[in-house]
């Protein structure tokens, strides 16, 4: 089984604080993997240490075997790791269509041209399309997406990661401030989720994390508690003090 | 597919020309007949209009905030003067094209220096810059005159044909055409793939980079256009007026530069135009009324501009004709100005 995506002994420290702690992670091609743990854990962390926003103080990160580690934010994108934003990270004056319309384009390497209109490429226009209906935002398509409801944004926020064209998705809370009418939209598309793509899913909400994942991380105070199935992780007894503990200070 | 076409039209839906662009253009044209006792204005506006081109480029498409403008105005000028002077290129439209190149290259090697950062430390940088170009043309003054500014150079027939006029009739047509031939390489590039980029960068860096877009590599191209753009002006500026003085890099020019995007409003390419053409009739106008104190009314309109809102006077300014065109069942002219332009 090939690791689509992995970190060695990876460290970081805010002054004395050690919020991440000789991580070694191994996520596996295809896999639904999620990673937990309460709050303080250092999930945030662990995501802008994979994606670049910060760089580790020890450790390696390796995408489908080849090393990461130094490569800046974008380049990573381009080789095929992308993420969501736990709280929407979206461009406000930007359409939906434009939005994926960036992110299908700077895929192909187009970003750079000046002198094309938009809209004159029939494969581009295709796939733009193809992600606007599989996100249910092909009715809103010319809002600017400030104006959008949050459910919508958030269906958004999704689709403009897939749109990257990644291998591995890593999703910060897909449905965090979501009202409960709208819920629902943002659980099926997560589920309906491309197969080939590897999930990393990064969540507070027990009922998304055990319908979802087949692969459960246990992160407590910056290091791996236990990893296993998600039937494993609900009888272990290491992760029902953590999160009952938790239950009991708060 | 119906999909696939709504698709191409609606992401081509921005690149369209509208009537009122054509309109406009063609009130341009019809300027030249109508005010023709007054082509020395009308080309102060031409080339301030391309000016605030230039920094609507950076500031209203890529959110890039400067108050030093005025250096690649400046070295525009006084590359054009120093070529005319020395003989080097004598052709007008080749000498502008080689002194906004010499703008770009400056533009290009500082842009490093100023995408870092804040907005406040790109004010001070860019600031600086200029400064520090007009204290080198000072210091330099055996090459560039100095105080007294560049003399004693003549400029050449356009083309080699049409020779500049004492009432300024080849002048305006001249910046005019220059204006409206970058005004459309412009629009072509906001309107590219590109120019969506930019956009997305202005509104949000940090999804921008994660989209895997190279945030300050883009941000370094269109810094060096808007200085090629910038660099033009000023050459129009000197070959108009024959005339190339430290001023050319003053604050003042940098800061009434300002003025005159947030005067028209930025990131739709017209804003610069339209504040050029209202920033100078307000500099006449209230010049004429009172002489001494007419920079008291340009801060008041400034004030109002500001407490106000550019898109409620938009909005009072077209009630008229919007009205009208309801009446006739056409699209409102207001709509001319799209969704996401800031100032």
């Amino acid at each position: 089984m090939t690791l689509a995506l992995e970190t060695i002994g990876l460290e970081k420290h805010f002054g004395g604080l050690n919020v991440t702690r000789n991580l070694s992670l191994q996520v596996k091609a295809g896999a639904r993997h999620a990673l937990i743990g309460p709050n303080g854990a250092g999930k945030t962390t662990v995501i802008n240490l994979l994606t670049g926003v910060i760089a580790p103080d020890g450790g390696k990160i390796l995408l489908e075997g080849a090393d990461i580690t130094a490569m800046p934010v974008h380049r990573r994108v381009r080789q095929g790791l992308s993420r969501t934003f736990q709280i929407n990270q979206l461009f406000a004056d930007l359409t939906p269509l434009e939005t994926i319309g960036l992110a299908v384009a700077e895929r192909l390497g187009q970003g750079t041209q000046m002198w094309r209109r938009r809209g004159t490429r029939p494969e581009i226009n295709d796939e733009i399309e193809q992600h606007l209906t599989n996100f249910r935002l092909l009715d809103v398509m010319n809002e600017p997406t400030v104006t959008l409801p949050y459910g919508k944004q958030r269906l958004l926020e999704i689709a403009l990661a897939i749109a990257t064209g990644p291998r591995v998705l890593l999703l910060d809370e897909p449905a965090a401030g979501v009202p409960e009418i709208e819920r629902h939209d943002i659980l099926a598309a997560v589920a309906n989720l491309p197969r080939d793509v590897t999930v990393l899913l990064i969540e507070h909400d027990m009922d998304l994390v055990f319908s979802f994942a087949d692969r459960i991380s246990v992160l407590v105070s910056g290091a791996l508690l236990v990893e296993g199935a998600p039937d494993e992780i609900a009888r272990d007894p290491q992760v029902k003090a953590v999160y009952l503990g938790e239950a009991h200070d708060a | 597919m119906t999909n696939q076409s709504e698709i191409a039209v609606s992401a081509a839906r921005t690149g369209r020309w509208r009537w009122q662009e054509i309109v406009f253009w063609l009130l341009v044209l019809a300027s030249y007949v109508l005010f023709s006792n007054r082509y020395l204005i009308l080309t102060e506006i031409a080339w301030l209009a391309l000016f605030a081109l230039s920094l609507d480029l950076i500031m209203g498409y890529a959110g890039i905030v400067s108050l030093g403008h005025a250096a690649f105005f400046g070295v525009g000028a006084y590359s054009v003067g120093l070529l005319a002077k020395y003989g080097i290129i004598n052709e007008p439209v080749i000498a502008l094209v080689a002194a906004g190149l010499i703008a770009m290259v400056l533009g290009f090697v500082t842009s490093f220096l100023v995408i870092r950062g804040t907005d406040l430390s790109r004010l001070m940088v860019t600031l600086g810059i200029a400064l520090l170009l007009r204290e080198l043309a000072n210091r330099f003054s055996d090459i560039t005159g100095g105080f007294d500014g560049l003399q004693g150079f003549t400029i050449q027939p356009v083309l080699g044909l049409f020779e500049f006029d004492i009432f300024g009739s080849v002048a305006y047509v001249y910046c005019v055409a220059v204006l409206f031939v970058l005004f459309l390489i412009a629009r072509r590039i906001v309107n590219s793939p590109f120019g969506l980029s930019l956009r997305a960068i202005q509104n949000n860096p940090l999804r921008a980079a994660a989209v895997g877009i190279p945030v300050n590599r883009r941000l370094v191209t269109i810094y060096s256009i808007a200085a090629f753009y910038a660099g033009v002006a000023g050459a129009l500026f000197t070959q108009t007026t024959a005339l190339a003085s430290l001023d050319v890099f003053s604050l003042e020019r940098s800061a009434d530069l300002l003025l005159v995007l947030v005067i028209g409003g930025g990131g739709y390419l017209y804003g610069g135009i339209i504040g050029a053409v209202v920033f100078k009739i307000l500099q006449e106008v209230f010049s004429t009324i009172t002489p001494q104190y007419w920079q008291f009314w340009i801060g008041f309109v400034l004030v109002a501009i500001v407490l106000l809102g550019r898109d409620r006077m938009h909005r009072w300014v077209m009630w008229g004709p919007d009205f009208l065109i309801r009446r006739l069942g056409l699209r409102p002219a207001s709509a001319v100005r799209p969704e996401g332009g800031r100032s």
